[in-house]
């Protein structure tokens, strides 16, 4: 109740409206440029559809049920991907925080991995896997494990000792303490790392279909762009942001329900 | 209300009778080394005495003494160097709920309701639901936190926090309560306010405590006896015993044969400063330091 009646104060409502003006800024800068076909030499916006073409191109694209195919296809690759992901980064990352034999023997080579972008899996993703389905999910798998398995990792190490020694003064045996202390504590951050790899899932996805896809958000990207349709390259993009911000925020609000007792924390 | 109680009372006349089980603590020629290699040093030092059963103990020294480690020992925290230790007979060697420890800070799960933190034990004992909270529940009432029951302890002050730790400690029915500085964060007047409510809750539920304080005030209005600890290495340079009637109030501190006992270990303190130490924990050094 209280955050409530904070969102409708003056204040408040006068920075919601900053918000909303500088989106709506940049909206009008964009439809000048495009009308316009503005060039700056180094940039130039001759080629670039207006905002006006960009709307019409979304509702012929709702209209046409063209998207569905491409949407269900990016959907259904990201979720197996990430949720491939999130088993294993948090399974891996909580043997490594609470055993430092395991952290010696797991982190070397994932460190070594983890700077590889996705991009650069390509390649060997194409080779390694029978189907290019497979190579795709493959890397949406490798943009969401290492957010969640550090975060995970970072949870688990920071859960305080003294809870734990409490904890095993009231009886607590090995397993009672991983799922009663462990987990719990660590639930604040292993969130923050599903939500961040949820985000770069989406991201490492996207990359991934534009080069071997054949339906997808990315693939639509980029073979409107093949055949010249500029305006569904916008379509495609704007897509895949509101997926990977809504799926993000998705994640962040599930976690916040799951953790009630975090915000209080001082 | 009653239930809580009445099985503390059948524990202790099960207690009487079975007097092996009653928590009587031994200690002979207990050191403890903490620390590695070149950093490694000798925390407590061949350290003797016992613990009647349902006896009241503060351990008293300076900052870094030793006393929390020799708490940590008694909790399993911790394992000594040489010596042994037992409580009724057998060798201390793990943490156990038979040994209830409630440390400075509270340890109190942020994710868990005080009514849940409370009933924690009894869930690791496999008590079904109902019963733990309803057991939760009155072990609450007796440290009058019983309205609290369904909030965060992130929502209680310091003093609450600590009366629901004890209250956890205590729903286990130990024979040894092991407390370590448990109000040496609060402030004047709640620290006086909690050493009423824990003797009087002792008087009810009577089990062994060792209660280590740095404060001359809080063991002599505490204690049935007082050990009293030199700096490091740490040993005990006194065994005092404080023959005051219970039950206990305030006005006791200004009696003269509390203000005698206070000089007297004014001058045992005194006697044996000149460092400041980095405080200890039963828990070991922390992390950082080895």
């Amino acid at each position: 109740m209280a955050q409530l009646t904070i969102s409708t104060s003056p204040a408040k409502l006068q920075g919601l409206a900053l918000q909303l003006g500088s989106i709506a800024l940049c909206f009008a800068f964009w439809q000048v440029a495009a009308t316009q076909k503005l060039d700056f030499g180094l940039i130039t916006f001759s080629n670039v559809p207006t905002p006006t073409a960009v709307l019409s191109a979304v509702v012929e694209l709702i209209k046409s049920n063209a998207l569905w195919p491409h949407l269900t296809s990016s959907l259904g690759r990201v979720f197996i991907g990430y949720f491939i992901a999130a088993f294993l980064g948090i399974s891996l990352g909580l043997a490594a925080g609470r055993s430092k034999r395991a952290e010696k023997i797991l982190m070397p080579p994932l460190e070594l991995i983890r700077p590889i972008p996705a991009v650069a899996w390509i390649p060997l993703a194409i080779l390694m896997f029978p189907s290019s389905e497979a190579s795709m999910i493959f890397i949406t798998f490798t943009g969401a494990l290492f957010p969640i398995l550090l975060n995970t990792v970072h949870g688990v190490e920071a859960v305080d000792p003294r809870l734990i020694a409490s904890a095993r003064s009231l009886g607590a045996s090995q397993s009672a303490i991983l799922r009663e202390v462990i987990l719990p504590g660590a639930l604040p951050s292993i969130f923050t790392g599903l939500s961040i790899g949820m985000g770069t899932s989406w991201f490492c996805l996207v990359t991934a279909e534009m080069i071997s896809g054949q339906f997808g958000i990315g693939y639509y990207t980029w073979s409107s762009y093949v055949i010249q349709n500029y305006a569904d390259i916008i379509v495609g993009m704007l897509l895949i942001g509101l997926l990977g911000m809504g799926s993000s925020w998705l994640i962040k609000r599930l976690g916040e329900s799951l953790t009630p007792w975090y915000r209080l924390r001082k | 209300m009653m239930t809580i109680y009445e099985s503390a009372h059948a524990n202790l006349s099960f207690a009487e009778t079975n007097a092996e089980r009653s928590g009587r603590i031994d200690a002979q020629k207990i050191s403890i080394h903490l620390g590695q290699g070149k950093a490694a040093f000798e925390a407590v030092q061949s350290v003797d005495f016992t613990i009647e059963p349902g006896e009241f103990v503060c351990i008293l020294g300076p900052s870094g003494c030793g006393k929390s480690t020799l708490l940590g020992a008694l909790a399993g925290h911790i394992t000594p160097s040489h010596g042994s230790l037992t409580l009724d007979g057998e060798a201390i060697k793990n943490p156990s709920p038979e040994r209830g420890m409630v440390f400075q800070h509270h340890t109190l799960f942020p994710w868990r309701s005080v009514v849940d933190n409370v009933a924690f034990g009894l869930k690791m004992r496999g008590v079904n639901k109902t019963e733990r909270r309803a057991q939760a529940l009155e072990m609450l009432k007796l440290v009058g936190l019983e309205d609290s029951a369904k909030r965060w302890p992130s929502q209680l002050s310091g003093g609450m926090q600590q009366r629901v730790e004890i209250a956890r400690v205590l729903i286990n029915k130990p024979r040894l309560l092991l407390m370590d500085e448990p109000f040496g964060a609060l402030d004047a007047q709640t620290r006086l306010k909690m050493q009423q409510l824990l003797l009087s809750i002792w008087g009810r539920i009577r089990t062994s405590v060792v209660f280590v304080t740095h404060d001359i005030d809080e063991a002599l209005f505490l204690a049935d006896r007082i050990l009293v600890m030199s700096p490091r290495p740490g040993k005990i340079i006194e065994d005092l015993p404080v023959d005051f009637s219970r039950p206990r109030n305030t006005e006791l501190v200004t009696t003269p044969e509390f203000m005698r006992l206070k000089r007297h270990c004014l001058e045992l303190l005194n006697h044996e400063e000149g460092r400041q130490l980095p405080r200890l924990s039963p828990l070991g050094l922390p992390p950082d330091t080895i």
